[in-house]
């Protein structure tokens, strides 16, 4: 029929958008981006902006940066960050895999421990930061108990310091680490590591040549929001650390920025900081991640 | 299964449970300090505290001014639920359903949220937020508290409404129905399990979400988890055990929330976000 011929030829911008899935529906995506547009890009690209207009106007516009970068103090809270957040990253994500590859399988009690998990990570990071600093106290039951048991003579230092905070991001973060790591591995058909069996191969074996590798982009995405979690460590750096001293991570001197000093300028200037490491990480790791296996887990057919 | 057996009796199998038990044990004796301290009359020394009492929760109660913490919470809380689920639920049709250019784009726009810390993106929000003059204020709260909230629904969402036959929709347009009624008809209560999910884990999330709101609120808008934030902080001023009994107001709120939740959705959901956002 030739008048389709012309319009094929002849460029036809209703048929074109049509033809690529744009039709009045896409309008019910209005009111979701016209929000993140308000609430969270244009904010974002102000706070950017901010941050080269420095309060003091004669320090130029990269007055802050250079500010923050000049002083050892400052400077340090990325190392600091980065000492808190990679250990315990990883302690969450490599401790979560053998749990999760022992209850990937209808097992008895893990609903429990599933329900029991969810708890602390509900509770939050303002609440397990107040137990922990009576509990983790030279007088408190954890130091009792190892002192009651021999196993230590001196109660062990373990609030406003570095371990106080490591010890909060572990009790938030395993949990979190767990449950997404078991989501991951229950979407492994277990029919491979029952081919394996078949084939002879141990229970090592089939963890370490079929289920680990099949996990191991789950892995990264979990690492990568565990990261998350730990780089915004603010309130247990604050009520568990020394935020003064080896926990005065980015997310303190931002708030201490804003909440102390009123300097938004600077304030968004740290989060601009906090937000280009902390992309830099997941991006590494996901680009780390893209070189891996990324085809099909469920098996099936093909 | 016998391999289960052969698994609890090697060491690997001690070790690994062993550590669960570990963590458990830790994980009370958090929780139980802060119970314990709440009823005692004084504890500095010793396993348990010298005395009990509950004064300090009447301490608490009026001190911190719990009614209107909670009643606050509860406002910024369920206000977040309905803004996020009405805004998100079309856009995750759409981004469930459909290809289209930009839509990566999009996406991107939705998840960065999820993948920032939230002091990041809430201090140029909170700036933001005070030059609007809605600073301090319960809508500032509100507004704050939706930013995460709605990408969490969208990611929630979009694996329960691609497991909708898309040929449930088709028939009923061929019936003659509009846009509108196979909303209301088809696919509201197809995805009605989807839509309770995401409420309640939008619900269990606010309630715990401290930075953002930390940010934004000032007196009268502060939510339960910021006024214990600042019970600790500035701990001194009030007795201990008045701040724990604060805690106790705070752990029973969620844990309340918490059940309820979990009649109706399963733990793994409250990470399936991040599942789900994993495969767009």
């Amino acid at each position: 029929m030739s008048s389709v011929d012309t319009s094929a030829r002849t460029f036809n911008l209703k048929s074109w958008l049509a033809e690529h899935g744009v039709d009045r529906l896409l309008f019910l995506l209005v009111p979701a981006f016209l929000a993140m547009l308000a609430f969270f890009i244009y904010p974002t690209i102000y706070g950017t902006y901010l941050s080269f207009h420095p309060m003091e106007a004669k320090s130029g516009a990269l007055g802050n940066y250079r500010s923050f970068f000049g002083d050892t103090y400052m400077r340090n809270s990325i190392w600091n960050t980065f000492r808190i957040a990679l250990p315990v990253s990883l302690i969450n994500v490599f401790a979560a895999v053998p749990l999760a590859v022992r209850l990937r399988h209808r097992v008895r009690g893990k609903r429990t421990i599933n329900t029991l998990l969810v708890i602390p990570m509900s509770l939050g990071t303002v609440l397990i930061a107040e137990g922990l600093s009576a509990y983790l106290a030279p007088n408190g039951w954890f130091n009792r108990t190892l002192l009651a048991a021999g196993i230590i003579d001196q109660p062990l230092q373990l609030l406003h310091n570095f371990w106080g905070v490591i010890i909060s991001l572990l009790i938030t973060g395993f949990p979190f680490a767990f449950l997404l790591t078991l989501s991951y591995i229950s979407g492994i058909n277990p029919k491979m590591e029952e081919a394996a069996s078949t084939l002879g191969a141990t229970s090592w074996q089939r963890f370490r040549y079929i289920t680990f590798p099949l996990l191991t982009p789950g892995l990264a995405i979990t690492f990568c929001l565990n990261f998350v979690l730990a780089f915004s460590v603010f309130p247990s750096a604050n009520l568990l650390g020394n935020p003064a001293g080896d926990s005065h991570v980015l997310a303190v001197a931002a708030a201490q920025a804003i909440v102390n000093n009123y300097d938004y300028s600077m304030a968004s200037a740290i989060s601009v900081i906090t937000g280009a490491f902390e992309l830099a990480v997941v991006a590494l790791v996901l680009v780390m991640r893209s070189r891996l296996y990324s085809g099909s887990t469920s098996g099936g057919k093909g | 299964m016998s391999s289960r057996k052969v698994f609890v009796k090697s060491p690997l199998g001690w070790l690994i449970w062993g550590s669960v038990a570990f963590f458990f044990i830790n994980l009370l004796g958090v929780i139980g300090t802060v119970v314990v301290s709440s009823f005692g009359t004084e504890w500095f020394d010793g396993w348990l505290p010298s005395g009990w009492t509950t004064k300090f929760y009447t301490t608490a109660w009026h001190d911190y001014q719990v009614p209107n913490l909670l009643r606050v919470t509860l406002q910024v809380a369920l206000a977040v639920v309905v803004i996020s689920i009405l805004v998100g639920t079309p856009a995750a049709y759409v981004l469930a359903r459909r290809d289209f250019p930009g839509k990566k784009i999009l996406m991107l726009s939705f998840l960065l949220p999820i993948m920032l810390p939230p002091i990041t993106y809430g201090i140029p929000l909170a700036t933001f937020i005070y030059r609007l003059n809605l600073g301090g204020t319960l809508t500032g709260v509100i507004v704050a508290n939706t930013v995460p909230a709605i990408p969490f629904v969208i990611l929630v969402l979009s694996p329960f409404i691609e497991q909708i036959d898309p040929k449930i929709e088709a028939a009923a347009r061929m019936c003659g129905a509009t846009t509108r009624q196979i909303f209301i008809k088809i696919l509201t209560p197809l995805i009605v399990p989807g839509l309770l999910a995401a409420a309640l884990l939008v619900l269990v999330q606010t309630v715990a979400l401290f930075e953002l709101t930390y940010l934004v609120s000032g007196p009268g808008s502060n939510t339960l988890v910021v006024a214990l934030y600042y019970a600790v902080f500035a701990s001194g001023i009030r007795p201990y055990q008045a701040i724990s009994a604060m805690a106790v107001f705070y752990m029973l709120t969620t844990l309340f929330i918490l059940i309820v939740a979990l009649r109706y959705v399963n733990p793994t959901q409250m990470v399936s976000q991040a599942r789900s956002a994993d495969s767009k």
